[in-house]
């Protein structure tokens, strides 16, 4: 300390209390400054909650509750994540009709993107859930549909298909097609197992392993899939075929019979 | 029968080239005495006698479809790693089995198409043995003297629908191995032997690395070989028994009205062969059949939903998916009534339409040979049958494809297994009621149009002011034909009592034969065909119009 209080009258000195001092102040700074931050973007955030809530109390309250608490016509949204809002709203399944079958099946989306956003937003922040993944999470780059193409026949085949074609399930609800859906919303609905289908989380499929299964959707039941062997007859297998065999072989065969049966040699007049 | 060649006719130069060959093969095979007695032989002409043909081609087109196949596919479970063209299995392992089915499909030159031709070919094969046997079965072709014919041509049917699943195993995919687990199931559902037996199929616990090289045995070697034999069979009886005929005037028991073999049927015949072929090729080309590479490899911790057999086999699906999931459990033992109870009603469902000729010749007793054909109206209580056989059949295929037709006709699955439990026993019995009123309505169509002849569209007025329509009368052929069938009485058992008055003894098989008797020639099952009396009434002008 003596050697530092010798040299207070140096003419340095002031300079450097200077330069700490404004160390200090940009230190402080820099320490706060992300936190102004924050508080910025959190007033955009909760001025998008407020238009989701308005959203959601004309679109979803009436059968979700006025607070996500869920009613006997629908469960409770809270910890649902921004993820099941945004696969739900933007497949058409929600908001769906009062009155629907055994299941609410996908139709025209209603919403715009930013609407959908919303909403999410707005559901979030009830509780936390799986948030909406990226396109660096669904994209293709690094996947490896092979792979994908093996976990989908062990996990995801015995309900869609081999092919991702779609499948019953009891008392008239259904695995539905996963033909011209979006990768997206594959994921999401890998993350929130919506409706009959369960769950698969990040702990029982990574994100590569959507990321795999998602490519192998694509490489099998996408719109460049090719179908090396003629009309893929809706990739239902043996049913199909055998109607096809029936209707279209057999029946061609007959046809052909009848006309040579018709053509017969003419018995010399004599 | 060889003949010699004469001084004279060396005199006169050697004889043309074709006539010394057939002269050289003459003396070696007797080819002429042979054909000399066939080449005439007479076949009518219709369309449904070449269902049979249909068979036969796509028989002998399978064949060789099938040697090429074989040429490339190896029969092995060795597990190997995909290295091949199909991107979406590229590293995944497999049995080579597997992997040599897709590149006979991606690698081999015209692989795929010949693996298309040759699925193709037998789902059409079967489908064309069922045809024809309905049709044998409608027009009562089955009688004496074909009853052997008709369980050949019955073997067949059951030994292509077993060769057909055998093949649809080999290329140890998803679907195929599926297929064999469930007939694993149905094997282990047999009380006592059933794991012995599975034990003694799959080498050891399923799947073991045994079934495809086996299953390859069988399905190139041993079930073609005995269909082959039984096609020769089959075709040297119809030869034999000579061909059926529809009624028709000019047309009797003892004759064949038609076309010699040479050559009007060798050409038909043979082009009909190209025909056949020509479709099926082109139905090869069109569609794709088993897509093997997006079924994906075997792995018994795997199985996709829409998992059916192909569609002769759908009936056994059927049987299963519908039946409840019934077992009994005693003493440590489980007895699976739900998979074992419709592996019994399997053989059952196609012995019943086997067997079903000499049922009929044991009621009726007629034990007469039939070379004519029956029209199905004519026959009310066997078309019935046959309905109701087919109506069952077809109940069970839906509930084979239950899960397809749940999807695409937006149904609940629980109410289609539902549907085909209580359908399974009464559709059969509305089929064959329904049908029997609709061949009796026939019936009385027929008499009436032989006693009053067509209805010509045309009205006339009458000077009183009646309108009528024209009825134009029948040529006599077409009379000749409405009417030549016969029309047997019921089986009398004769009185109960004899001369003494002392009651009679009658067995009550013989009862019930009488029973079932009067079921096909009773008055409610036929109308009685009209008579010349009654025919020569009307058109003398004192009856009406």
């Amino acid at each position: 300390m003596k050697k530092l209080s010798a040299r207070r009258r140096h003419p340095l000195a002031a300079l450097v209390v200077l330069l700490l001092a404004l160390a200090c102040t940009g230190g402080l700074y820099a320490v706060f400054a992300p936190a102004d931050k924050a508080q910025a973007d959190e007033t955009a955030q909760s001025l998008t909650i407020e238009e989701g809530k308005k959203l959601y109390t004309v679109g979803c309250a009436s059968c979700h509750g006025t607070g996500g608490q869920g009613t006997s016509d629908g469960p409770s949204l809270v910890g649902v994540g921004a993820a099941a809002v945004d696969f739900q709203v933007s497949t058409g399944r929600m908001p769906a009709a009062t009155s629907q079958g055994a299941q609410i099946p996908r139709k025209k989306n209603i919403y715009s993107q930013a609407e959908i956003d919303q909403l999410a937003a707005y559901i979030a922040s009830l509780g936390a859930g799986p948030a909406v993944p990226t396109e660096e999470q669904y994209g293709p780059e690094g996947a490896d549909a092979a792979k994908g193409g093996e976990l989908f026949r062990n996990n995801c085949a015995q309900c869609h298909n081999f092919t991702g074609k779609g499948g019953a399930l009891t008392h008239g609800k259904y695995a539905p097609s996963l033909e011209g859906v979006a990768p997206k919303h594959i994921y999401e609905a890998m993350l929130t197992g919506p409706q009959n289908m369960p769950s698969f989380p990040d702990t029982t499929l990574s994100e590569q392993n959507k990321k795999d299964v998602i490519a192998y959707l694509n490489a099998v039941n996408g719109e460049e899939t090719e179908s090396p062997g003629g009309l893929s007859l809706g990739g239902l297998g043996p049913v199909s075929e055998g109607l096809f065999a029936w209707v279209f072989g057999l029946g061609a065969l007959i046809a052909v019979a009848v006309w040579v049966a018709a053509r017969t040699a003419k018995a010399k007049k004599s | 029968m060889s003949t010699t060649t004469t001084p004279e006719s060396r005199a006169r130069g050697k004889a043309p080239a074709g006539e010394r060959v057939a002269d050289w093969a003459d003396g070696r095979l007797g080819i002429y005495s042979l054909a000399k007695a066939n080449m005439r032989k007479i076949f009518p002409d219709h369309w449904s006698f070449m269902l049979g043909e249909i068979c036969l081609y796509s028989f002998i087109i399978i064949i060789l479809t099938g040697v090429y196949l074989t040429l490339f596919f190896h029969p092995s479970m060795n597990e190997v790693e995909y290295h091949g063209s199909y991107v979406p299995l590229q590293g995944q392992l497999m049995s080579e089995a597997y992997k040599s089915t897709l590149d006979i499909s991606f690698d081999v030159r015209g692989g795929l198409l010949i693996r298309q031709i040759h699925h193709w070919a037998a789902l059409i094969f079967v489908a064309g043995m069922f045809v024809h046997m309905m049709r044998v079965f409608f027009t009562g072709a089955f009688r004496k003297p074909r009853e052997i014919n008709w369980l050949f041509g019955f073997l067949l049917l059951v030994l292509g629908m077993f060769t057909g699943f055998t093949g649809y195993s080999l290329p140890d995919d998803l679907l195929s191995g599926t297929g064999i687990r469930f007939m694993e199931g149905a094997i282990l559902s047999v009380p006592i032997v059933g794991t012995y037996i599975s034990f003694f199929l799959f080498g050891g616990e399923f799947p073991g690395d045994d079934f495809v090289a086996r299953f390859f045995s069988i399905h190139v070697l041993l079930l073609p070989g005995i269909m082959l034999g039984l096609v020769v069979a089959h075709l040297i009886l119809v030869f034999y028994h000579k061909h059926t005929q529809f009624p028709g005037p000019g047309k009797t028991n003892k004759n064949v009205v038609g076309m010699p073999l040479l050559p009007v049927y060798m050409a038909k015949a043979g082009g009909f062969f190209f025909l056949v072929f020509g479709v099926l090729a082109a139905v090869a080309a069109i569609a794709t059949v088993n897509p093997i590479w997006s079924i994906g490899p075997y792995r018994p911790d795997m199985v996709s939903t829409g998992a059916q057999p192909d569609w002769y086999m759908g009936f056994s699906e059927g049987l299963i998916r519908v039946m409840p999931g019934w077992e009994i459990n005693f003493w440590g033992h489980t007895l699976v009534l739900g998979v074992f109870i419709p592996l019994l009603i399997f053989p059952l469902v196609l012995a019943a339409i086997a067997v079903y000729p000499f049922i009929e010749s044991w009621v009726t007793g007629d034990k007469r040979e039939h070379h004519i054909l029956d029209r199905p109206r004519n026959a009310p209580t066997r078309t019935a049958f046959g309905v109701a056989w087919m109506t069952l059949y077809f109940v069970l295929l839906v509930g084979g494809g239950n899960d397809i037709w749940a999807t695409h006709f937006h149904l609940s699955i629980n109410a289609i297994t539902w549907f085909v439990r209580i359908a399974f026993f009464v559709a059969p019995v509305v089929a064959f009621i329904v049908t029997k009123r609709i061949c009796l309505g026939l019936q009385r169509r027929d008499k009436e149009k032989v006693l009053h002849g067509r209805e010509s569209g045309i009205i006339k007025r009458l000077p009183h002011g009646e309108f009528i329509e024209v009825h134009e009368p029948l040529s006599q052929e077409q009379l000749y034909t409405l009417t030549a069938h016969e029309q047997p009485k019921p089986l009398e058992l004769g009185p109960e009592v004899d001369e003494n008055g002392v009651r009679r003894k009658v067995k009550a098989g013989e009862k019930l034969r009488a029973k079932l008797s009067k079921g096909f020639y009773g008055e409610e099952s036929q109308i009685p065909k009209p008579t010349v009396e009654e025919y020569k009434e009307i058109t003398s002008g004192h009856g009406h119009h």
